[in-house]
């Protein structure tokens, strides 16, 4: 039982910290079109982004976050601005091999830094432990679900009540319609960009914090993928969920059979996509006469 | 100011002045750099009137309302000569935005509703623009239907309350100018009924000016103040509504009538049409 409670809270920090990444890569499909292969890498770039701010500038913990969150969205502007936007338009496959370029770019802009070997960062979320339902379990990972929830919470609040959440899903929805509204089509897809940079830099910093600041961050964001196709791709609370599911299922599978977890995400992919091809959330096409 | 090339019926054609709200001058516009589809295009909407634009499929009238909000270039296409200008402005070349800030606001062909918006949501997107200023009770207010509709998905609306909510959305912006893109299309007879009353009223209640797309022309030109019929890309005849809607040609080929005032079979029709073009 205990064994049990404790998978769950790893498999939920997890999953949290699952969501957070994904979610960068559903705004951007979402508002965009773009499928972003350097997710992963942007969460990479993000923690070592919070690093310089913390460590190697000695900034207080707040002005840190605020620094490096700072830098996310501007960075995630820049890429707009410069290597997504003179491509709108063009063969989507192309759009994808760019990305998939701008990962590599991004990874050997930190290596060319930081090195490949693991940097130290004090620890920031709390060290002990707690007893839930009887079992011991880290603090940092019960915060982190925590932090996680926050977030996602706070971004939903944005879509559904602010009026540029609201314009951000009209550009998703029709884009020429989007802009006869007044909506610049650019700046959505600026703040996209932005929202991603920053969650993933969030997502990076919680990671970076329960495992090791490291190249493997990068690697970490392969798992967006069973996420977000779990999730259905265009969904906000599919991400959640999707995120969720993958982090415990992983947690569980490596509990009865070590390295389980590797091929776990993939299996429960496969066999959620049998039975609904839009994923737990996507939205088919409203067809209506 | 205009090419001089329309047939002009009426002696009280309005001279651009202090009273025009828009004026399209000479307006060329190119498709993907070799599509030539407006050529010498002008047009003038006065200030407080409801215009009518007729004229058959394809004849460049969904082209002219993209020229006038800017929407083109998502199309790439372009104007290539001539200028719009709204209110005193030149807005040719400006971006979709500037000009719904300016008070212009479309309601496009095919509704185009965000589908996955509720329908309160579309509201939202459409006062964007307004900010805090956002009136949705004078919305609310003059289509009420929308009210008792406004926690529903935009996509799962029928045709016609997608028609209503697509009026609505153009009317938060606060325009002083709305382009309304074949709002009758698709909808069943009792519903067109409403529809042109409800065009009526934008200008009778909310005192907008409206430069209406139609096919239906009979039916435009009985809330129109004037109209123009446009074809293959130009303005082939401009008068006042009563005058359009009295002149054989577009009696001819728009109302369906022939000049005993029976009705033609489309057979006819396309024959005369033949035998007499415009261009
Ligand atoms: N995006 C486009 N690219 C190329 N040609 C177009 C485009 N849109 C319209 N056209 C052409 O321009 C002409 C006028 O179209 P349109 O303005 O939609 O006419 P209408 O609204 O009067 O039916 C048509 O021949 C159409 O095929
Ligand atoms: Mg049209």
């Amino acid at each position: 039982m205990s064994q049990f409670v404790q998978l769950t809270v790893y498999g939920l920090a997890n999953g949290a910290v699952l969501a957070l990444a994904a979610l960068g890569f559903v705004l951007i499909y979402k508002a965009t079109s773009v499928i972003n292969f350097a997710q992963g890498e942007l969460l990479l770039v993000g923690a070592y982004l919070f690093y310089t701010a913390f460590v190697l500038l000695r900034l207080p913990f707040a002005v840190a976050v605020l620094v490096g969150v700072a830098a996310a969205a501007v960075l995630g502007v820049g890429i707009e601005r410069v290597i997504l936007r003179p491509l709108i338009g063009e063969d989507p496959i192309a759009v994808i091999m760019v990305t998939i370029g701008l990962a590599a770019v991004l990874k050997a802009v930190v290596t060319m830094f930081f090195g490949t070997t693991p940097r130290e960062m004090p620890k920031v979320l709390p060290a002990g432990t707690a007893t839930v339902a009887g079992a011991t379990v880290p603090l940092d990972r019960l915060v982190a679900v925590a932090v996680a929830v926050v977030v996602l919470a706070a971004f939903t609040v944005f879509f559904r009540w602010s009026r540029h959440g609201v314009a951000m899903r009209a550009v998703a929805d029709d884009q020429q319609a989007a802009l006869v509204q007044g909506i610049s089509v650019r700046r959505i897809f600026a703040l996209a960009w932005a929202f991603a940079a920053v969650s993933a830099l969030i997502a990076g910093l919680l990671l970076a914090d329960i495992a090791e600041l490291s190249q493997n961050l990068g690697t970490f964001g392969l798992v967006v993928f069973p996420v977000v196709i779990l999730g259905g791709l265009d969904s906000v609370p599919g991400t959640i969920i999707g995120g969720a599911v993958i982090g415990l299922v992983s947690q569980y599978a490596e509990g009865m059979s070590a390295g389980a977890s590797q091929v776990a995400p993939y299996v429960v992919l496969v066999l959620i996509l049998l039975l609904r091809p839009y994923g737990l959330f996507g939205q088919p096409r409203i067809e209506r006469v | 100011m205009t090419s001089g090339r329309a047939t002009s019926m009426s002696d009280r054609e309005p001279a651009v002045g202090a009273d025009t709200l828009l004026t399209v001058d000479n307006v060329e516009v190119i498709y993907d750099e070799v599509i030539l589809v407006l050529r010498g295009m002008s047009l003038i909407v006065p200030r407080g009137e409801v215009v009518a634009l007729l004229g058959s499929n394809g004849a460049g009238k969904s082209t002219t309302l993209k020229a006038i909000t800017g929407l083109l270039p998502t199309e790439h296409g372009a104007v290539t000569e001539g200028t719009v200008t709204f209110d005193g402005a030149d807005i040719t070349r400006a971006e979709p935005a500037e000009r719904v800030r300016r008070g212009i606001a479309l309601v496009m062909e095919g509704r185009r509703v965000f589908e996955h918006l509720t329908v309160h949501e579309n509201l939202v997107a459409g006062a964007y623009t307004r900010g805090a200023a956002a009136d949705f009770d004078r919305v609310y207010g003059f289509l009420p239907r929308l009210a008792g509709l406004r926690g529903r998905v935009a996509g799962y609306l029928s045709g016609g309350e997608q028609q209503m909510l697509a009026i609505g959305r153009a009317l938060m912006s606060d325009p002083r100018l709305l382009l309304l893109d074949e709002p009758s299309l698709g909808l069943a007879p009792l519903l067109v009924d409403e529809m042109f009353d409800i065009v009526r009223r934008l200008n009778t209640d909310l005192g907008l000016t409206a430069l209406l797309v139609e096919q239906n022309a009979r039916r435009a030109l009985a809330v129109a103040h004037r109209g123009y019929v446009m074809e293959s890309g130009r303005i082939v005849l401009a008068g006042t509504a009563a005058e359009l809607a009295d002149n054989p040609d577009v009696k001819e080929f728009y109302l369906g009538l022939g000049e005993a005032g029976g009705r033609r079979s489309y057979r006819d029709v396309k024959h005369y049409k033949r035998r007499k073009r415009w261009l």
